[in-house]
């Protein structure tokens, strides 16, 4: 695994903002540093990961504050920005009527690559994602997971210092997901490319990520590194019909670690005496057990509910 | 990920591991050039499917037929019929055609398809791409009347009967129509390429591109008729086709407008339209979202 060097920072921004002419605030004061590794950008729609990265592109100009990628300013060094740089556009963008390697070969020219080489990292690019077999067909052809692994090549090809990626599973299938993350997770870790991975599914790209930046409504919500213990810990969800408070106490009392949760307790799994304590505790306040689930631990848990926070950097 | 490629019938697909790039890497200019011949063999249909060579390819084939028609009539009157700039004039028409298909092929299928986010988030900017297909248009268009011109040249420079002076006056008059030829393209190009950028539906852009061409074409020409005076001498000014004959009159004393003795006018505004051409492409571009 390459491991980049964590005293960089891939982009910074302070006290960001955009307004867009209708009136529409995009990002009102976002100050963020977005470290080197597997970032995942995660916010509702229309809470402005497209506008940030749109300004990290420089194709958007803010209008407030200051935003920095790779150490050099978007809105007055685009071009250099834009060359070490690789973007995938979250909607549909790939011309039907031509191979995905002529389409790439072509992008990696415009990329700046000299044509012999334009042409040999198209294919390469284009085996990494694994469309090597399919490449000289037409992309009008192209099933969705197709056309997302040719939109992944495009911002690929030009072997970028840092990738930013516009929810790149969109639109596909469970299995598709999986794939693309895997893909992302290869690129980020065996490419050793900087990896900023948009989405509004939390509970989808954490499993991939070095870091989460959450954001709502154009504010930094929080922004923490993942330890591998939020990762991999499992958690059983229990739900009574009854409140729920009594039974947390009960648990915490007999040494648990317990969190509320929405509909219920989030309670983690410390070996089958959990399942023993949960039951006599149930038993012994005489509540009824709706439901006990077990699950992963999802990072969702720890970034649901959470006010706007000032920069809260645990990495 | 690597095992989505099966490891086929063929044989074994080594896995050598993903290559960083440390070579060069090309500026500005060479990404404006890269779009510029890919746009040309896009307009020919080069690279793509059947069906988008035919109507291009086919323009082109036809032009060049006429032209060996020509070139036989040509050797076998006492005096030419045709000249090389006259040659640029009688395709003129099919040019505008042309150009009409073509144009939308090169912007609107980029702004439907939103192709446009991949082309502005690299370091080429949004003026360059504006300009590399601008430029791919007028080549495209130039590079028709090329072919059947550089026919006519062979043909007439291998029939003619005074030996080395022909052939000379032959390359003379295929400078002339050379630059006819540019001068047409430039024109056309500048006319038709901000109005295909107006839209992303080809049809929509191909049909404005010919109404400018064919409806502003009967207007000047009924001008023309009602007035030989100053008015109908710069009637030719109303339409593209006209202006341009115009200007051929103007620089080398032949082409089917009478300009009178206002053949600058028609100079300057060919040299207005191809400058506001290209400004309006400019500005529309600069508000295309990425």
């Amino acid at each position: 695994m390459a491991v980049p060097s964590l005293s960089v920072v891939v982009i910074e921004t302070d006290a960001l903002e955009k307004r867009y002419e209708g009136g529409v605030t995009a990002l009102a004061g976002l100050s963020v540093g977005i470290e080197p590794g597997i970032v995942g950008l995660v916010g509702a729609n229309g809470a402005g990961k497209s506008t940030l990265i749109k300004l990290a592109l420089g194709l958007l100009s803010p209008t407030g504050g200051a935003i920095r990628v790779l150490g050099l300013d978007p809105v007055t060094e685009a071009s250099a920005v834009r060359a070490r740089v690789g973007y995938m556009p979250e909607h549909d963008c790939l011309p039907p009527d031509v191979s995905a390697a002529e389409l790439i070969t072509h992008l990696a020219r415009i990329s700046g690559l000299p044509a012999p080489t334009a042409r040999e990292r198209a294919s390469e690019t284009l085996r990494h994602v694994g469309m090597y077999e399919e490449r000289y067909r037409q992309i009008g052809g192209y099933s969705t997971g197709m056309r997302q692994r040719v939109k992944l090549a495009q911002a690929l090809v030009h072997d970028p210092e840092l990738l930013l990626l516009d929810e790149p599973t969109n639109g596909l299938d469970p299995e598709g997901r999986r794939a693309m993350l895997a893909l992302v997770h290869r690129i980020g870790t065996e490419f050793g490319i900087s990896v900023l991975v948009c989405s509004h599914l939390l509970g989808e790209i954490e499993r991939i990520c070095t870091s989460l930046v959450a954001i709502d409504a154009g504010r930094l919500l929080r922004s923490a590194s993942l330890s591998a213990m939020t990762r991999q810990q499992d958690v059983l969800m229990v739900e009574v019909d009854e409140d729920a408070g009594p039974l947390a106490d009960r648990l915490a009392e007999a040494g648990l670690t317990v969190r509320r949760a929405e509909r219920g307790l989030l309670v983690e799994l410390d070996g089958d005496r959990t399942y023993d304590l949960i039951r006599d505790a149930v038993a012994h306040l005489e509540l009824s057990l709706h439901r006990m689930q077990r699950r992963r631990n999802q990072v969702a848990d720890l970034f649901r509910d959470l006010k706007p926070v000032e920069e809260n950097h645990v990495g | 990920m690597s095992g989505n490629a099966p490891a086929g019938v063929g044989g074994v697909i080594h896995d050598i591991g993903y290559q960083r790039y440390t070579g060069a890497r090309l500026g500005r200019g060479y990404a404006a050039r890269s779009l510029w011949t890919y746009s040309l063999r896009t307009a020919y249909g080069l690279g793509r499917t059947a069906k988008a060579k035919i109507l291009p390819l086919g323009l082109f084939t036809l032009a060049c037929i006429a032209s060996v028609v020509l070139v036989m009539v040509n050797t076998q009157s006492p005096e030419p019929v045709l000249s090389y700039v006259g040659l640029v004039a009688t395709f003129s028409y099919a040019a505008t055609v042309f150009a009409a298909i073509v144009g939308p092929e090169l912007v609107s299928r980029d702004l439907r398809n939103k192709v446009l986010a991949l082309y502005l988030s690299r370091p080429i900017h949004r003026s360059d791409y504006a300009l590399a297909k601008l430029a791919a248009l007028a080549t495209a268009v130039f590079v028709l009347f090329t072919g059947p011109m550089l026919i006519m040249f062979v043909g007439m420079a291998f029939n003619t009967s005074t030996g080395l002076s022909g052939v000379l006056d032959e390359i003379g008059g295929l400078l002339a129509g050379l630059a006819a030829a540019v001068i047409h393209s430039a024109v056309f190009a500048a006319l038709a390429l901000p109005l295909a950028a107006l839209t992303g539906r080809r049809m929509f852009g191909t049909g404005l591109i010919m109404a400018v061409f064919l409806l502003s074409a009967p207007v000047s020409g009924a001008v023309r008729a009602l007035d030989d005076g100053a008015l109908g001498q710069l009637a030719g000014l109303l339409d593209p086709v006209s202006l341009v004959n115009g200007v051929d009159r103007w620089l080398f004393g032949e082409g089917l407008v009478q300009t009178g003795p206002y053949g600058a006018v028609y100079g300057l505004a060919a040299l207005a339209l191809i400058a506001a051409g290209t400004a309006a492409l400019l500005w529309r571009y600069r508000k295309v979202k990425a």
